[in-house]
Order: structure tokens, then C-alpha cells, then sequence
């Protein structure tokens, strides 16, 4: 048999409303605006009606708005699963949930999916602000559960200081849970297509204007922490996509074998941690140019024949990567003379100006060494400018550029150089990666954002190999030796980027980033070989998923042990006369005498009177007192109720 | 559901105390049950998806707040119990009441920690709409606990179950405290004419009292005044605008009438039901009354204790039912 529904009373909706706003308004910025309109006006609807004390709400609208809702989902992201049509799901169930809020049960649904709403955040952002929200937001929704179950007559803010109080317990536990939990890392199924929606970085194809996009962001690609010094900030390239194909417009990665070229480290060897935010690509952006690879089982890192070092599966969740890396090198120097062939490849017919220029200095000297000279001398020589924002190129591109407009950013720079090169003969490739990097003082990671994005050429010489030739640095020296802030002319916008006067912005930022940095890597990238490291330095080297149980369940079992008996503690007597005249009734007890604990002190004095008259005097002094204490205006001193309590025998 | 329906009322069975005890009853630890809500299955089920989620979409965050909420779920656990640990109660019958009637018991709830004790669900038997209180810390609260008095006799407190979803309504944390307490149930009053008076041998007997015998003045009508004394003629003169009055006659000899056993036909149950209807009309009618039941009998008086004391004599009369 069932009991009948608990009704809600009325004071839990401001919390219902509280959970349903908190749980869905982040996701305001991702979803579609009318799914937040519809929302908001169920959200609006469902507190106008328990403002004015209405209670029925009409059964056709909500069928009309499931249906309306559903179908506008449909439409909208062409199904109802995945990640973000089944977010949109969720925020409509929470909406309709609430125009049915009649029983305590309809609530703690309604608590229910605001909880797992939260979790929804997540896809989204994890960093450190959504961390704080959410913290906020999971304080209100146990708030609401809370004030389900309790006196309804309670105030919010007793309320959430309960609610904060059975966090703050559940704290400790917490950790422990995300210590010793046996992490897996996922997917545990195929992921949806949106799974990893929207984010920005380098891209395997280089057309006019596409880094210059980058330079607009000032988002961290990546961090590298040096055991040693780091190098200095003109040696600071770090190698991504090496792009070996050019069609007129674009350049693309073609032609590479698996085989790693061959590399001969010179000078002082730089080993170094990357911490890789997810790009989704292949590739791991290592200093140039890296002498050891990391040894992870799950990156399987390996290098291409054109020097790129790429990972078996996509960078799609922050990851830490170990290097070491030499910036004087000699690399690729018995490359097969295949593969130096396709560096000469270029789109037949396309530039002639280029060609014709390329063709003359090759002319005048066949050496690639003084061909190389020639063509930096070019751009330093004719009035070339460097910009942010260069004027759109015609159908012949290069020819458009080196002729007309010659303003232009690194991927102008670096495609016409390769360009010039190739039609001059000597096998030139563009590599595309990152240049630069700032150390942050407070922890000492040098931190790589999008718009240190660059990119440069490298020509192979005989007997030298692959050489990397930056014509960027022959046309604007700065933006090699402090950065692109000082290298743009005038003030050009940058994305966010803090002008170097202000120094105390500068430092806020880099504290900032430093705490980023930290919860990067302690929070967000405990994976499963970290957590394998923290365990190691517990004394837990390499266990299998059955110790670690078995640790957890342990651990997590004394832990709610101390819980309980915390939670459990006897609690001293808060009121002094009432802990007095505790010590009394023991006092009396050996005496012989039965007291029970219900009996009132004037009772127990009053049947005294006939039990144990010698008693009766004594007794009744300090019920008095004790009575007196607890209820008169003026209450007597302690000292008299315990002088009282030692005149008992 | 339903099976978890029926695990707990096995349960039940198993842990429901055998006998009432006297004295206040303090819940210890082991008198306090706990299991989860279906409230509390349904968050479990939640958090198993969510981790499955974050695990799928390798979210560090997702994992801390399934842990976060994991352990919210146990500590709200500790806390279910401690909202009934500690409490002492205890209990006592109202007044007496006649069968069909509610009998009241009440509730004493002593709390001797400083902590409040929210959402304390009373019931005494299934059938009963449940009772919420909620406790200050350092309080002592009363309940009153309606129960069906069906029958004459005593009616006993049946086991009580108090249990509490607080804090977070994942677990419900029970005990059956037994207390000891009864109400008295006088039978069921059934109202048929008085039998005939009879005189006794004295009169002035109670001077000052108001008698039978000589008229002595007008007062106010009270509603237990018999309709015989009631001043018609002066209540037509006034048109029913004032207050109806009664005739009130001092000494002479005072009818006494004495209730039998004898005099009423039925079973057991409707001889009581009928001996109590004419206690009832004794007593509103202002006489002295007898009880006569066949091996006691108590001597003619008035009075709310002489009425008490006949309809007690008559709800403990031994019969049928106990």
C-alpha cells in the first residue's frame, strides 16, 4: 500500500526555480536561442503562477510544448541523441518538469536533473571559473533537497549553511575518491561527431590569412616547463606541420613517409614537458628539433620523414608529452633524392613573375647558400612591411605579393621564400608551428598561446641538411627576438593581449595563468598515468584495478568511520545549569537513589521529601537554583548552583 | 518499487518490538533502521550515468562532482541516523473517549543534543495520515497522536514508527518506539428513555443543592437542564428574544434513580451502549444515579468523577471483548 503523494509545500518552489535556473543558465551560451527563450518563459510562467497562487496549468500546453520543443531540437541539430541535442533534451525536461510540480516526488526529480545538468557543464569548459560556478550551483540544488526534507519554515540561509556544512563533509571523502578511483580513460563508446566541437589552433593547410586569424587568440596552445634554463626566445620554434605541397592558394602536408629522417644533435641537449591542450591533430609541436621522443604507450609518438612528430590518435583532452630536444642540429642530411624532389614541387604555370625573378637569381649564382642570401636581402631591401591585416591577393597570389602589395604576416613571408626557392632549384619546405613563448615567473612555465603562431621555411643544403630560414626575421627582426607585440606597427588590435606598460596587469595575468596552470595539471590532468605516479609515491607501485579496490574500499571506509565518529560526537551540555544538574542526578544515583531522567528537578526535590528526607534539603536548594537559572529574568550566578551542587552529599 | 516495498515490511516484522516499554524511551543505535529512498536509488542510478559520462567524455570536473556527490550521499546517510539518535520518548493517554470515537494519545519528544531535529515522521499504524515535526535543538516537543477507538476497554498505543528522510531525503532512517500508554474507551453510548425514578426514603439530603420538590425562582437555562423544567409560558411572553429559563425547585425529597443491568435487553455490548446513553442522560439531567451491573454496583450520586467512575465501570466491564 502507498502512502499518498507528500504535497510540495509552497515555500520549496523559489528553490525548485533556484535549481532550474542555476542548472541551465550556462548553457544559454551554447544553445539555441529559442530553446533559452522557451526556457525562460516556463521558468517566468511556472513563478507567476505561484506568485498569484495558481495551481492548474493546462494539460494541452504541455503536450503542445513537448512536442514543439522535440521537434524544434530535431530540426536543429537533425536528431535527439548526442551531446548537445541531448543537453537541449534536458533543459526542456527541466522546463516541463516544472509546470507538473505538484508532490515532494516531482521535486526530487526536478533536483535530480539539476544535478546531472551540472555535469553537462563540463563539455563546455572545465576551467577554473565553470569549477567555482558549479561549486555554487551544486550548493543551491543541495539547498533544495535539503529544504524538501527539513522544516519548510527554515530561511534560505540556514539553509545553505546546512547544505554547505554536508559538503564540507563530504569533502575529504571526495578527495579520496578521486585519488584512488580506478581512472579509465575513455571512451567507453564511440564518441558523438560533436563530441569535440570548437576549438581553435594550427591547422594542416596554410592559405594567406590563416595564422593571422590565430594571432587574434590569445588562447594557450600549450606550456612547456624546462628542467634547465629554456632556451632563448630566438631559438624557441616549435614544429608542427611541415607543408610540402602547394597548389597556387594553399599550401598542404603531402607526400611523407613514416620513416624518421636522420638527425645529428649538436651543442647542450633541452628536456622538457609540454602540456598539450586538445588541437584534435596528430601532431605534438616539439622545440626543433626534438632528439627524444616520449617513450607514452598511449601517444605511440613517432616522426614523419619530414621531421613532424605526430601521436597515433588526436590530441583531444590536455595532455602532458616529455621531450628532449637539441636547437643545433643537422637533419635529413642523406635524405633520398625522391623526397627532396617533391620539395621542389610548385604548381606549373602559376606565378610567372615569381619564377621569372627566382629563375634570374639562379642565373646570376646557382649556390642555394647565396640563393638564400639573395632572396632574405630581397625582402629586407624592397619595402616590404609586416601586418596584421594585409591587403587581399589576386588569382596569382605570390606574384600579387611580391610585386604589389608586399605587406603581409609570417605565412606570406614564408610561402613566397619557398616559392623563390623552389623555382630557384633548392628544395624548400614551409613548417608551420609556434615561435616564442612567455615565461611565466610565478611557476616558471613558458606558456605558447595562439598568437605566437608562426610560420617559417627550411631549405636543404649540402652538407648542412635542412636549415630553417625565417624570412619573417629578416623583414621584422622583433617578432623573432620579443614577440609579435613589439613586431606589429602602430597598435594594431590583438586578441586580449595586455600592452607591456602595465606591468601590475601583466603580473595579475601571470598569476593567474600560474593557478590555471596548476589546476591544469593537478585537477583537470590527473589521468590514469598521473593518478599510476601519485600511487607510486604512496607506495602503490604499478597496482592492477583489484588493489586499488581494495585500497579505495579500505580507505573509504576508515574515512567514513571518522565521519561517523565526527558526526556522532557526544556534544558537550550547552547549558551550564543543565550539565550541573546532570552531575547532580549521577551524584544521587550513588546514593542509591533512582533517578529518572524525565522527572523535573522540583519533582524529583518534592519526592525526595518522603524517600530520602535527609536528602530533600540539599536537593531542593539547587533545584531551585537550577530552575532558576533556566527560566527567571535574572538568572542566579554559576558559582551559587555549583557551590549548591558540592553541598550534596 | 514493489519489491522494495515489500523487503520493508518483512523488515518490519522482524524488527518491530515485541512489548510496550515503560519509562521514556531513548533510540539508540541499534534501534534505528536505515535504508535507501527510492529518491535515493534513483540519485545512485543518476551518478552511476554521470560517471559513465565523464569517464566516456574524459571529464576530470565530471568525475569530482560524481565523487562530490557520492559522498554526499553517504554523509547524508550518517546524517539520516543521526536525526533519530539520541531522541527520547514517551507517551500518555488523553481522556477517555467513547467507542467510535479518536482517542488522543500525546506525544512527549525530548531532543538532548544541540542540534534540531527537522522532518520527523510520526505514524502509529499504516492507515494513519503521517505527522511531521520538527524538533528545535535542546527541546522538548509534544505530539498529539488521534488514534480509532473502536472498541470499549482500554485501548493500548500500538507500536509507533517514526522515521525521517532528513537531511537529504536519499535514505529514510526508522525505529518503532513502543511506549507504554492506554486511553480509556467508555462503549458507545446508545440514548433511550431513562427508566422510572424511584424515591428515596430521605429528603434535604443536600441542602442548598436544587431539589425536585419546591419551585424556588427562575435562572438561565444550561444545556444539560431537562426540557421538563424549562419555563414555557415565560419563554412565549418573550417571544424567544431572551434566554430560555428553567424552574428551579430546592428540598423535598430527592429522586434517585438507579441504572440496572436488569432493566436493559441485547447482548452484552448493547446493555453497556445503553446503560452508558443513560449515565449520560442521568448526569445531563442533573440526578442522583445508581450503577447496578450484575457483581458490582456503585451507590446513587452526581457528578463528572460519578460519571466517570460508572462509564469506567461500564468500558471495563468484563465481556466479549477485552
Amino acid at each position: 500500500m502507498k502512502l499518498p503523494a507528500v504535497p510540495l509545500p509552497h515555500a520549496s518552489l523559489p528553490w525548485l526555480l533556484a535549481v532550474a535556473l542555476v542548472t541551465t543558465l550556462p548553457h544559454g551560451l551554447y544553445q539555441p536561442a529559442w530553446l533559452s527563450g522557451v526556457a525562460g518563459l516556463v521558468l517566468l510562467g511556472v513563478t507567476w503562477r505561484w506568485w498569484r497562487g495558481y495551481q492548474v496549468s493546462s494539460a494541452w500546453l504541455k503536450v503542445l510544448l513537448v512536442f514543439a520543443g522535440c521537434a524544434g531540437i530535431l530540426v536543429q541539430y537533425r536528431t535527439l541523441l548526442g551531446r548537445d541535442a541531448g543537453i537541449a533534451m534536458l533543459v526542456l525536461f527541466m522546463a516541463m518538469k516544472l509546470l507538473e510540480l505538484k508532490s515532494r516526488r516531482d521535486a526530487i526529480v526536478v533536483v535530480i536533473l539539476g544535478y546531472f545538468l551540472l555535469l553537462t557543464h563540463y563539455f563546455h569548459s572545465q576551467d577554473i571559473p565553470t569549477g567555482l560556478w558549479l561549486l555554487a550551483s551544486t550548493l543551491v540544488v543541495t539547498g533544495a533537497l535539503l529544504q524538501l526534507h527539513g522544516d519548510p519554515q527554515e530561511g534560505p540561509r540556514t539553509i545553505l549553511l546546512q547544505a554547505g556544512r554536508l559538503l564540507l563533509q563530504a569533502l575529504p571523502l571526495m578527495l579520496l575518491l578521486y585519488l584512488l578511483f580506478p581512472r579509465v580513460s575513455g571512451p567507453l563508446w564511440g564518441l558523438p561527431a560533436d563530441a569535440h566541437a570548437g576549438r581553435t589552433g594550427l591547422s594542416n593547410s596554410m592559405s594567406p590569412g590563416s595564422i593571422s586569424e590565430l594571432a587574434l587568440s590569445d588562447e594557450i596552445a600549450f606550456r612547456a616547463r624546462f628542467d634547465g634554463p629554456p632556451p632563448p626566445r630566438a631559438a624557441r620554434y616549435w614544429r608542427g606541420p611541415v607543408l610540402n605541397h602547394y597548389d597556387g592558394r594553399e599550401w598542404k602536408v603531402e607526400d611523407f613517409r613514416s620513416t624518421p629522417p636522420s638527425l645529428e644533435a649538436l651543442g647542450a641537449p633541452y628536456t622538457y614537458t609540454l602540456t598539450l591542450e586538445a588541437h584534435k591533430q596528430h601532431w605534438l609541436l616539439p622545440l626543433d628539433m626534438p632528439s627524444r621522443l616520449p617513450e607514452s604507450a598511449e601517444l605511440k609518438a613517432e616522426m614523419t620523414s619530414n621531421g613532424l612528430v605526430r601521436s597515433k590518435e588526436p590530441v583531444t583532452s590536455r595532455k602532458n608529452v616529455a621531450f628532449t630536444s637539441h636547437t643545433r642540429y643537422r637533419l635529413g642530411l642523406d635524405d633520398p633524392p625522391g623526397l627532396l624532389q617533391a620539395n621542389l614541387q610548385l604548381p606549373p604555370g602559376r606565378n610567372p613573375r615569381t619564377l621569372a625573378l627566382a629563375r634570374s637569381w639562379q642565373r646570376e649564382n646557382p649556390d642555394p647558400a647565396w640563393l638564400v642570401q639573395r632572396a632574405l636581402q630581397h625582402f629586407r631591401q624592397e619595402a616590404f612591411s609586416y601586418t596584421l591585416s594585409p591587403p587581399l591577393l589576386g588569382q596569382e597570389a605570390m606574384d600579387d605579393f611580391l610585386f604589389r602589395t608586399r605587406q603581409g604576416f609570417c605565412e606570406h613571408y614564408a610561402s613566397a621564400f619557398v616559392i623563390l626557392m623552389r623555382a630557384a632549384q633548392v628544395p624548400a619546405r614551409v613548417v608551420t608551428g609556434y615561435m616564442g613563448g612567455e615565461l611565466n615567473p610565478v611557476d616558471n612555465f613558458l606558456v605558447v598561446r595562439q598568437l605566437d603562431a608562426h610560420a617559417w621555411a627550411e631549405v636543404w643544403l649540402d652538407g648542412q641538411g635542412w636549415v630553417r630560414v625565417d624570412p619573417t626575421a629578416a623583414i621584422s627582426p622583433g617578432r623573432v627576438e620579443s614577440g609579435l607585440e613589439s613586431a606589429l606597427p602602430g597598435r594594431e588590435p590583438l586578441g586580449g593581449m595586455v600592452p607591456v606598460s602595465m606591468e601590475w596587469l601583466k603580473a595579475m595575468r601571470h598569476r593567474w595563468d600560474a593557478l590555471n596552470n596548476s589546476w591544469n595539471q593537478w585537477v583537470l590532468g590527473y589521468t590514469p598515468e598521473r593518478q599510476r605516479e601519485v600511487l607510486s609515491r604512496l607506495g602503490l607501485d604499478n597496482p592492477d584495478w583489484r588493489t586499488l579496490i581494495m585500497a579505495l574500499s579500505t580507505s573509504v571506509g576508515l574515512a567514513l568511520l571518522a565521519l561517523a565518529a565526527w558526526i556522532f560526537r557526544p556534544r558537550r551540555e550547552t547549558d551550564p545549569a543543565r550539565a550541573i544538574w546532570k552531575q547532580a542526578l549521577v551524584r544521587l544515583e550513588k546514593q542509591g537513589l533512582h533517578c529518572p531522567p524525565w522527572e523535573s528537578p522540583l519533582a524529583l526535590a518534592r519526592r525526595l521529601e518522603t524517600e530520602a528526607p535527609e536528602l530533600a534539603g540539599p536537593v531542593q536548594r539547587l533545584a531551585r537554583l537550577v530552575c532558576a537559572a533556566r527560566y527567571e529574568a535574572k538568572p542566579p550566578k554559576m558559582e551559587a548552583l555549583r557551590l549548591a551542587l558540592r553541598q550534596l552529599p | 518499487m514493489q519489491p522494495l516495498a515489500s523487503l520493508r515490511q518483512g523488515l518490519a516484522r522482524l524488527i518491530r518490538p515485541r512489548r510496550p516499554e515503560t519509562g521514556p524511551i531513548r533510540l539508540g543505535r541499534r534501534r534505528i533502521y536505515i535504508l535507501p529512498t527510492w529518491a535515493g536509488l534513483l540519485y545512485a542510478l543518476t551518478l552511476v550515468a554521470m560517471l559513465l559520462g565523464a569517464i566516456n567524455y574524459d571529464l576530470a570536473l565530471g568525475h569530482a562532482l560524481v565523487f562530490l556527490l557520492v559522498s554526499l550521499g553517504l554523509v547524508g546517510m550518517l546524517h539520516a541516523h543521526k536525526n533519530l539518535l539520541g531522541l527520547e520518548i514517551s507517551a500518555q493517554g488523553r481522556e477517555a473517549v467513547h467507542a467510535g470515537e479518536l482517542a488522543h494519545f500525546r506525544l512527549q519528544v525530548q531532543n538532548p543534543g544541540p542540534s534540531p531535529r527537522p522532518g520527523l515522521e510520526w505514524s502509529a499504524s499504516p492507515r494513519q495520515p503521517m505527522q511531521l515535526q520538527h524538533l528545535p535543538g535542546n527541546d522538548t516537543g509534544h505530539l498529539d497522536l488521534a488514534l480509532e477507538a473502536p472498541r470499549r476497554g482500554w485501548l493500548e498505543l500500538p507500536p509507533l514508527k517514526l522515521a525521517s528522510r532528513y537531511p537529504l531525503g536519499l535514505f529514510l532512517a526508522w525505529a518503532h518506539p513502543w511506549p507504554a500508554a492506554r486511553c480509556l474507551v467508555y462503549p458507545k453510548p446508545r440514548f433511550t428513555p431513562l427508566p422510572p425514578g424511584r424515591q428515596s426514603g430521605h429528603s434535604g439530603a443536600y441542602p442548598g443543592r436544587e431539589g425536585q420538590e419546591d419551585f424556588a425562582g427562575f435562572r438561565e437555562r444550561q444545556p444539560a437542564d431537562s426540557p421538563r423544567h424549562v419555563a414555557w409560558k415565560a419563554a412565549a411572553r418573550d417571544a424567544g428574544d431572551k434566554p430560555l429559563l428553567v424552574k428551579t425547585f430546592s428540598g423535598g425529597a430527592r429522586e434517585e434513580l438507579w441504572l440496572e443491568w436488569e432493566d436493559t435487553s441485547g447482548d452484552t455490548e448493547e446493555r453497556l451502549s445503553i446503560l452508558a446513553g443513560w449515565v449520560m442522560d442521568a448526569e445531563g439531567a442533573g440526578l442522583d444515579y445508581g450503577l447496578r451491573l450484575p457483581r458490582q454496583a456503585l451507590a446513587p450520586d452526581h457528578g463528572t468523577a460519578h460519571r466517570q467512575r460508572c462509564l469506567q465501570a461500564l468500558a471495563l466491564y468484563p465481556g466479549a471483548t477485552p
